[in-house]
């Protein structure tokens, strides 16, 4: 039986969502599985851990260099247990992204990143080219490291498994980055990969304060809102956003796309989602080819005609 | 202050790519290929700290194969100083390009390495990682603030959850994301000097690089279709149809 480690991410009271992917991934690769939680004060989020079903063991390793998820300092904590396992996972979240590749590295085993599929338990398919292909890789070395796309794996729910927290070595500061300091959007409302519904604006919103009009319908759908790459390009909205190849992957239940194109590096992002609707004024643009309801429209028009409506 | 900047040669971002029937992979024949665009954004960002006082030397390297070479003649014409040239197959997987770049920086000893976030042909965004693990040295990655200090520089990171400031020691490793900076279009009077400088070159076997693939790839297909939508005449018709058709709003 193999055994299959996670590093799993938290807000130091509850697991976030891309962890509880990872575990539904791992429970397709099959084996038995444990949850590394790292950090300062995070016990909470250990005894979370503890509580999704089908985990063995939850490992939480705690110490103030680990506070602020600093990589030269996590992925010490995962080598170190590597040892003992045939496979190490993690959410594809920018986190992910950071640290799981050094630690591919100082286990000299190539990373596969953001699998969207298990087809063995050496073999996954993930994207390619901004979701324009899809690639299958069998892995020749005798650890995996993986980054597991959340969008393709449907969350497990916590609640009802009892699994025993151990705590382990937590290493000590690599004294190399130092976190400075952190400026987090509070934008109201879900959070943008996990929302049911997405509304997201772009450049043809045309300024920060017009995105008011998108903020408004999300409100009303319950929805969070994103954007595309020229919307927080051009100072609309924040970074965390933008939506694609190089931002977040949604899958929603319905994506609303105002006054955005459609490029490939967009699509790549919400591709995915079931219902797409796009409101654009162009009924050329490429949206309009994955949309499944189109409405060649203007959004200053639409927009709060729609609102009135809901 | 030194600066290496790796740059791969990838199917131009605005080109849509096709699958190969035989499931081989992406056709790349007779496409247009350019700089990964993340690596131009890397290599602007080299270029103005040179031309800011604060990097002494700038070099650009490619792995991979004879071709790479258009870029690193676009990375002179951007005004790095000097381009090197690693023969390798095309494919090579992030791990033997962290190897390759480790055994570069070991001759070269760089203070900074400034790389693209991730290559928009494997999209993988580990080798800046990977590099960082393998010289032990700290990393700051998908940034879009960098400032330089006394033997330290302090890099602002895009995260899931907004910004992040991070302070590293030098030697270090970054690498970058879209809003960096706008890279400049090279002048045609550099151009034309590009073409004329030097390229370095060497290759896997006179570093000793083992890149055999540790991923074998099996196939690659296209990715499944979305069927096509119809269009609505109005507000009114869209909101009846996602109400009672798509059943996704109340
Ligand atoms: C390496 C790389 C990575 C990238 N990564 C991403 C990414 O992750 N995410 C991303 O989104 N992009 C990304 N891009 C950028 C992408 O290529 C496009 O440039 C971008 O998505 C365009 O954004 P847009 O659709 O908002 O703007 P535009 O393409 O300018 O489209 C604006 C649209 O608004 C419509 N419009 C204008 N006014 C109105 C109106 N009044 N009413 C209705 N419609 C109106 C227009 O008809 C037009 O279709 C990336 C690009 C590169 C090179
Ligand atoms: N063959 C290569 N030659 C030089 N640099 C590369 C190569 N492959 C990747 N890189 C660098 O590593 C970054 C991330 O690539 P990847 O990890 O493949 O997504 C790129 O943006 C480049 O800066």
């Amino acid at each position: 039986m193999s055994a299959i480690l996670i590093y799993a991410e938290h807000d130091n009271s509850e697991l976030k969502s891309g962890a509880l992917s990872a575990v539904a991934c791992a429970q397709e690769i099959g084996g038995d599985i444990d949850l590394l939680i790292t950090g300062q004060g995070c016990g909470d989020a250990a005894k979370h851990a503890a509580t999704v079903p089908g985990v063995r063991k939850v490992l939480l390793a705690e110490g103030e260099h680990l506070e602020h998820h600093v990589a030269e300092n996590v992925a010490p904590v995962i080598t170190a247990l590597a040892d003992d396992y045939d496979y190490v996972l993690a959410a594809a979240s920018t986190g992910g992204k950071n640290i799981m590749p050094r630690v591919a590295a100082m286990l000299d085993v190539q990373q596969i990143s953001d699998i969207s599929a298990v087809v063995s338990p050496d073999t996954f398919v993930r994207p390619i080219y901004a979701g324009n292909a899809f690639a299958t890789y069998q892995s020749t070395d005798a650890k995996k490291v993986i980054t597991v796309r959340t969008t393709s794996f449907e969350p497990v729910a916590a609640g009802d498994g009892s699994a025993e927290i151990e705590t382990v070595d937590a290493g000590s500061d690599a004294g190399l980055a130092r976190f400075v300091g952190a400026e987090l959007s509070d934008s109201e409302g879900p959070e943008l990969t996990t929302a049911r519904i997405v509304v997201s604006g772009g450049r043809g919103v045309g300024s920060a304060e017009n995105f008011k009009l998108i903020e408004n319908l999300a409100g009303k759908l319950g929805a969070a809102v994103g954007a595309s790459r020229a919307a927080v390009d051009a100072g609309y909205v924040p970074n965390d956003y933008q939506v694609g190849q190089t931002g977040k992957v949604v899958a929603p239940d319905l994506y609303v796309a105002v006054g955005i194109s459609g490029a490939i590096q967009h699509m790549a992002g919400m591709k995915e989602s079931k219902v797409i609707v796009a409101i654009n004024k162009d009924e050329e643009a490429p949206i309009f080819e994955v949309a499944d309801y189109g409405l060649v429209a203007d959004l200053f028009e639409a927009l709060p005609e729609l609102d009135s409506k809901l | 202050m030194k600066v290496l900047v790796p740059i791969k040669r990838v199917v131009d971002a605005y080109v849509k790519v096709r699958v190969k029937s035989d499931g081989s992979g992406v056709e790349t024949s007779n496409i247009k290929m350019s700089m990964n665009p993340f690596d131009e954004i890397a290599v602007e960002q080299a270029v103005r700290l040179s031309e800011a006082g604060a990097a002494t030397e700038v070099v650009a390297v490619t792995i991979g194969p004879a071709a790479a070479q258009e870029q690193l003649r676009t990375a002179l014409a951007m005004g790095v100083d000097r381009a090197m040239h690693v023969t390798a197959d095309e494919g090579l997987q992030p791990l033997a390009v962290a190897k390759t770049l480790k055994a570069i920086c070991d001759s070269e000893q760089p203070d900074l390495v400034i790389l693209g976030k991730q290559a928009i042909d494997d999209d993988c965004n580990q080798t800046g990682q990977m590099l960082a693990a393998l010289q032990g040295w700290a990393q700051g990655t998908s940034i879009s603030k960098l400032e330089t200090g006394d033997g330290r520089i302090t890099v602002v990171r895009e995260v899931d959850g907004g910004l992040e400031k991070l302070e590293l020691p030098l030697p270090a490793i970054v690498s970058v994301d879209l809003r960096l900076n706008e890279p400049r279009y090279p002048k045609l009077p550099n151009i034309m000097k590009a073409k004329k400088k030097p390229i370095e070159q060497t290759s896997l076997d006179e570093l000793g690089i083992d890149a055999t693939p540790r991923l074998k790839q099996v196939k690659v297909e296209e990715p499944p279709a979305r069927k096509g939508g119809v269009k609505v005449s109005s507000v009114d018709e869209l909101v009846e149809k996602l109400r009672n058709e798509a059943k996704v709003i109340r």
